[in-house]
């Protein structure tokens, strides 16, 4: 074996397991309900393929094989433990279906199921991100833990004790009921948006990370648009996320400085993605019915206009803000509701926005300061905007926004 | 419970510390002490002088032993320190994030441990 050929084989198993982990993972657990147990059978599976493939060529159907050997080692698992009463069935379920198996190419897609499983209510939510990037992308303990700013061996913990929930709690792998699913699927969004939030958030240093985590989410919502394409936030999200990336080269100047969005130099943006973003946008208000998301993604949109327009319609920007708080307001939406007051001239109008929002809320919450800071130098209030930069400047994780900061401030 | 947040900077920023309070490093490091202390949680800290100015002092077999330097010879040294009061490690390590020198060296959280004070000094 030549190592040109070993090469490929190993390639060719990282591929399968980027792209096929979660159909498999989903797939292997949608009736033991055992995610750890699917996650380890498809380790061991990989593992083999290691060794099998370079030896004896990359199998027609590498899907198929990794299916097939993870099946076996759940059987040999299942026979070792001799579970009794409770697992039978799915013993039985099993070795039927490995006898397929061989032939078997086209197995059915939980995915859908899973990250229902994922972003269940009875599951700490702030365990659904993580959970998802374990289960449905394969990423590891330590890389979610970094991440997430937890330590890796309590990240482990909580996602171990999080799938024997999932196991032994009864939470059904379904896809819920009409009634269910407006609320469930909200659930699932936060959680793709989250791990987006956290790709978008972490620049400083961890650059690299922060990119892949984004693009790791903005690929979750694709697999979640392929199995939901009528879902109108579903696409709305997607647009959302798409614009945002877009945008990635041109938050940094060449000297590594931070560039806000309004300053943003267009030519840097991504046409694709833009216009990517604009048709899953166009394809969200088709279908009538208007979210979130589908507003968070109509904010950048105004943004984008620039572009050709060469004015922010800030206006517009406030209006769509309103309507978002009206829906659902988070501390982030009256914070960014505050920014666009501000920015036609309705400085103390968004002052008392933020003045309305709970104090111990946002003793920790970096924007909140920022914008207080921005609004109170617009108003001239100086002393109290110095104040307001240093909680900003203090909270502030990214060098390049603290430099920022400190600069504004003076 | 309390934590440690021990910094550690490498020489070319303890350099940068030598300045006249109105530049970035001051700037920075002023400001995340406010947050802290107006986020109700800051309980106590100070910065150390540059790792050179240790003199380090051991006892072995009754013979005095005292050496010019900081006690591990590593390329980040401990730089100052800061305890801060909150409910959770993750909560530490969000605070350690903010740390400007989390950006340029290192940060290390470690909890106090209050019972073994408390055999101590009881």
């Amino acid at each position: 074996m030549n190592g040109g050929a070993l090469e490929d084989a190993h390639r060719e198993v990282e591929r399968v397991a980027r792209e096929s982990y979660g159909r498999l993972v989903a797939y292997l657990s949608a009736h033991t309900h055992d995610l750890a147990g699917a996650e380890d059978a498809l380790s061991e599976a990989l593992l083999k393929a290691l060794t099998a493939w370079p030896r004896d060529g990359v199998p027609q159907n590498p899907e198929a094989w990794l299916l097939t050997t993870a099946r076996h080692s759940l059987i040999d698992f299942f026979r070792h433990e001799r579970v009794v009463s409770a697992g039978e069935p799915d013993l039985v379920l099993l070795s039927q279906k490995s006898e397929e198996a061989a032939l078997e190419t086209n197995f059915p897609d939980e995915r859908l199921k899973l990250l229902f499983v994922c972003a269940h209510p009875a599951i700490d939510p702030a365990m659904h991100t993580p959970l998802m990037l374990q289960t449905v992308l394969g990423l590891d303990a330590v890389r979610i833990a970094g991440a997430f700013l937890i330590s890796p061996k309590t990240m482990g913990q909580r996602l171990v004790r999080a799938k024997t929930k999932i196991r032994d709690g009864g939470i059904r792998f379904e896809i819920p009921e009409q009634r269910d699913l407006p609320q469930r699927l909200d659930g699932v969004l936060d959680a793709i948006y989250a791990a987006f939030g956290i790709g978008w958030d972490d620049m400083a240093g961890g650059d690299r990370l922060g990119r892949e985590l984004a693009e790791e989410a903005i690929w979750l919502a694709r697999v979640l648009l392929q199995l939901m394409p009528n879902e109108a936030e579903v696409r709305g999200l997607l647009a959302l996320m798409l614009h945002c990336e877009a945008r990635r080269a041109a938050r940094r100047g060449s000297d590594g400085r931070y560039v806000p969005l309004s300053e943003q130099d267009p030519k840097l943006w991504s046409p694709s993605l833009i216009e990517e973003a604009e048709r899953h946008l166009a394809e969200a208000s088709k279908i009538g019915r208007p979210g979130r998301f589908q507003l968070e993604a109509a904010i950048q949109s105004v943004h984008v206009e620039r572009a050709h327009s060469g004015r922010i319609e800030w206006t517009a920007i406030a209006r769509f803000y309103e309507q978002l708080n009206r829906i659902s307001p988070t501390i982030g939406r009256r914070t960014g509701y505050a920014a666009a007051l501000g920015e036609v001239n309705r400085a103390q109008d968004g002052l008392s926005v933020l003045d309305a929002i709970d104090q111990d809320s946002v003793s920790a919450y970096q924007p909140y300061w920022a914008v207080r800071a921005h609004l109170l130098q617009a108003l001239g209030n100086r002393s109290e905007a110095r104040h307001a930069y240093d909680r900003a400047i203090g909270l502030a994780e990214d060098s390049a926004i603290r430099e920022f900061l400190l600069q504004k401030r003076g | 419970m309390q934590f440690a947040l021990l910094i550690y900077e490498s020489p070319e920023a303890f350099a940068t510390r030598k300045n006249d309070g109105a530049d970035a490093y001051t700037g920075a490091w002023r400001a995340y002490y406010r947050a802290q202390v107006e986020a109700g949680v800051y309980v106590a800290g100070d910065p150390l002088e540059v790792a050179e100015t240790g003199t380090t002092v051991r006892i072995r077999e009754g013979k005095r032993g005292v050496q010019d330097g900081p006690y591990a010879d590593t390329k980040e040294q401990l730089g100052g320190f800061i305890i801060l009061e909150l409910p959770s490690l993750d909560a530490a390590l969000q605070w350690a994030a903010r740390c400007p020198a989390a950006s340029y060296g290192a940060v290390e959280v470690r909890p106090l441990a209050p019972e073994t004070k408390d055999r101590i000094v009881r």
